[in-house]
C-alpha cells in the first residue's frame, strides 16, 4: 500500500537549457529544489503561499510561482531562471533598464518581478500601464512603490517594438 | 515553513490515479494545479498528506462541445478556460471570472477542477458554475457519476465528493439566445480575495444569483432572484442583504459585505440592462 507512495522522488529535467537528474523529497517545492540542490538563488522563497511573486519562474514556456509547485512535478519540464535568462543575454535590455530607472533598491522582488515582466512582454506589443500594472499585480515591492518598475518595462516594450518595426 | 508530506505518486491515468486514493486509506490528497494544496501544504495546514499528483491525465484537460451543453475537463487551467472560444461563446461568465482570479502566474497553473473540488467560498468558480447551474462528473471506483451542482456544495471546504472519488469535468448549459451572465465584485487590490462577489444569470426562465465570500458556501440567493424575476430590483436588494450571513473578519465587516452584497447586486442589474454606471 504504503509503497505506492514515495517520499523520494527521481526526477529529469532541463533547468536553464543543461539536463539535470535529481532525486527530491516529496514535499519540496520547485524553489527550494533549485536553490539547495542546484545552487540557483535568483529565485527567491519568501512568502510560500503564493502572494509575494518573488519566486516566479519560467516552466514549459510559463511564468508561474516556484513556491507552490513541487519539484517532484518537474519531471520531463523545461525549466528558465533568471541565472538562465541573464546568461543568455535574453533579458540584457529589461535588466539595463530597470537600472536606468531606478526600478529596483534593495533587488529582493527583482528576479521575480523580470520572469513576469518577460512573459507579458514575449506576447509582443507595447502594453499600456494600466495592463503592465494587472500583470505584476501579483509581484510585489516594498522599495520602489512600483511606478519605475512600470516605467522600465514600458520603455522596454517600446524599444522592442521599434525594432521590430524598423 | 516547509511543507510536511506523507508521500508522492504521479497517476499515470484516472483508473490508475483512483486506485491510488483507496489505497492512501483516507490520507490522500488530490494535486492538480497545487495553487491552493501547496501553499496550505507549505504553512503546514494540511500535513502527512499522501499526494496524487492528477496533473499529467491529458484526458481531463479541455472543452468540448456536448451540443446543449459545453464539457470542461477537470485539468483545464484558467488561463485556458479564459482563452477558449467555446467558454467564450458558451458561457463567458467563466471566462470573465478568470481575469479576476488572482494573478497571471497563478492562473498558469490553477485549474478549474482544482478550485471547485477546494469549495473555498471566496473563489470566484465555484460561484459561478452554481449561478450556470453546472452538472459535476465524477469518477470513483464504482464508476461515474454526475451531481448536480445545487447539491455538489457542502459547507465551508466540504463537497458531496467522497474521498476516493475525482472530480473529471464540469458541464455547463450554453447560454441562450439574449441571455446575459455578469460577475461583480469588490477587492482592495488586484488579484486579492473579494470582500465579496455576485454572479448574476438573467435567462428567460428566470435570475439566478449567487455570492462569493458571504457565507460557508455559494449559495443560489432564491428570495433576491424571485423579486428580480417580478422586477422589483429595490425589492431584490433588501432580501438579498436579508437572505446572506456574511462573517466578519480582518478584511471587511459583516455589515460592510451586507451593504457591498446590495451595491453589487445594483451594478449587476445595470450591466445586464446596459444601463452601466
Amino acid at each position: 500500500m504504503s509503497e505506492m507512495f514515495r517520499d523520494k522522488i527521481v526526477i529529469d529535467l532541463t533547468v536553464n537549457g543543461e539536463a539535470v537528474q535529481a532525486r527530491v523529497p516529496a514535499g519540496q517545492h520547485a524553489v527550494d529544489f533549485l536553490r539547495q540542490e542546484l545552487g540557483l538563488t535568483g529565485a527567491h522563497a519568501s512568502c510560500e503561499h503564493g502572494v509575494c511573486g518573488a519566486c516566479t519562474i519560467r516552466i514549459d514556456g510559463e511564468a508561474v510561482r516556484g513556491c507552490l509547485t513541487l519539484a517532484a512535478q518537474l519531471d520531463g519540464s523545461d525549466i528558465w531562471t533568471v541565472e538562465g535568462l541573464s546568461d543568455t543575454d535574453a533579458i540584457r535590455d529589461l535588466q539595463q533598464a530597470f537600472i536606468a530607472r531606478n526600478a529596483l533598491q534593495c533587488g529582493f522582488c527583482t528576479p521575480g518581478m523580470l520572469m513576469a515582466v518577460e512573459e507579458l512582454l514575449s506576447k509582443g506589443g507595447v502594453p499600456d500601464r494600466a495592463v503592465i500594472r494587472e500583470h505584476l499585480s501579483g509581484n510585489y515591492c516594498r522599495c520602489t512603490g512600483y511606478e519605475a518598475i512600470v516605467d522600465a518595462v514600458e520603455s522596454v516594450a517600446r524599444a522592442r517594438a521599434d525594432e521590430v518595426t524598423s | 515553513m516547509k511543507a510536511s508530506v506523507g508521500g508522492y505518486a504521479r497517476a499515470t491515468d484516472l483508473q490508475h490515479a483512483i486506485t491510488l486514493l483507496e489505497a492512501a486509506d483516507g490520507m490522500a490528497r488530490v494535486l492538480a494545479g497545487g495553487q491552493s494544496l501547496v501553499a496550505a501544504m507549505n504553512m503546514r495546514l494540511s500535513t502527512g498528506d499522501l499526494l496524487v499528483d492528477i496533473s499529467r491525465l491529458s484526458e481531463l484537460r479541455g472543452v468540448t462541445d456536448e451540443g446543449d451543453t459545453i464539457r470542461i475537463g477537470a485539468l483545464t487551467r484558467h488561463v485556458d478556460v479564459e482563452g477558449n472560444a467555446l467558454v467564450r461563446d458558451h458561457a463567458p461568465l467563466l471566462a470573465d471570472a478568470v481575469k479576476v482570479i488572482a494573478h497571471a502566474a497563478i492562473r498558469n497553473r490553477g485549474t478549474i477542477g482544482g478550485a471547485l473540488a477546494l469549495a473555498d467560498p471566496a473563489a470566484e468558480f465555484p460561484a459561478c458554475v452554481l449561478a450556470l447551474g453546472a452538472t459535476l462528473h465524477v469518477m470513483g471506483s464504482d464508476g461515474e457519476r454526475t451531481i448536480a451542482v445545487e447539491d455538489f456544495f457542502q459547507g465551508l471546504f466540504e463537497t458531496e465528493l467522497e474521498p476516493e472519488e475525482i472530480l473529471t469535468a464540469i458541464s455547463i448549459p450554453k447560454a441562450e439566445m439574449g441571455e446575459r451572465q455578469v460577475l461583480q465584485e469588490v477587492t482592495r487590490r488586484s488579484g486579492d480575495y473579494a470582500l465579496a462577489g455576485l454572479c448574476l444569470v438573467k435567462r428567460q426562465g428566470g435570475h439566478r444569483v449567487t455570492m462569493l465570500s458571504v457565507g460557508e458556501q455559494p449559495e443560489l440567493a432564491t428570495d433576491a432572484m424571485a423579486k428580480l424575476d417580478d422586477g422589483d430590483i429595490e425589492g431584490a436588494i433588501v432580501s438579498l442583504r436579508a437572505e446572506i450571513d456574511p462573517p466578519s473578519d480582518t478584511k471587511a465587516s459583516a455589515k460592510y459585505r451586507r451593504h457591498i452584497a446590495g451595491v453589487l447586486l445594483r451594478r449587476a442589474v445595470d450591466q445586464v440592462t446596459g444601463d452601466a454606471r
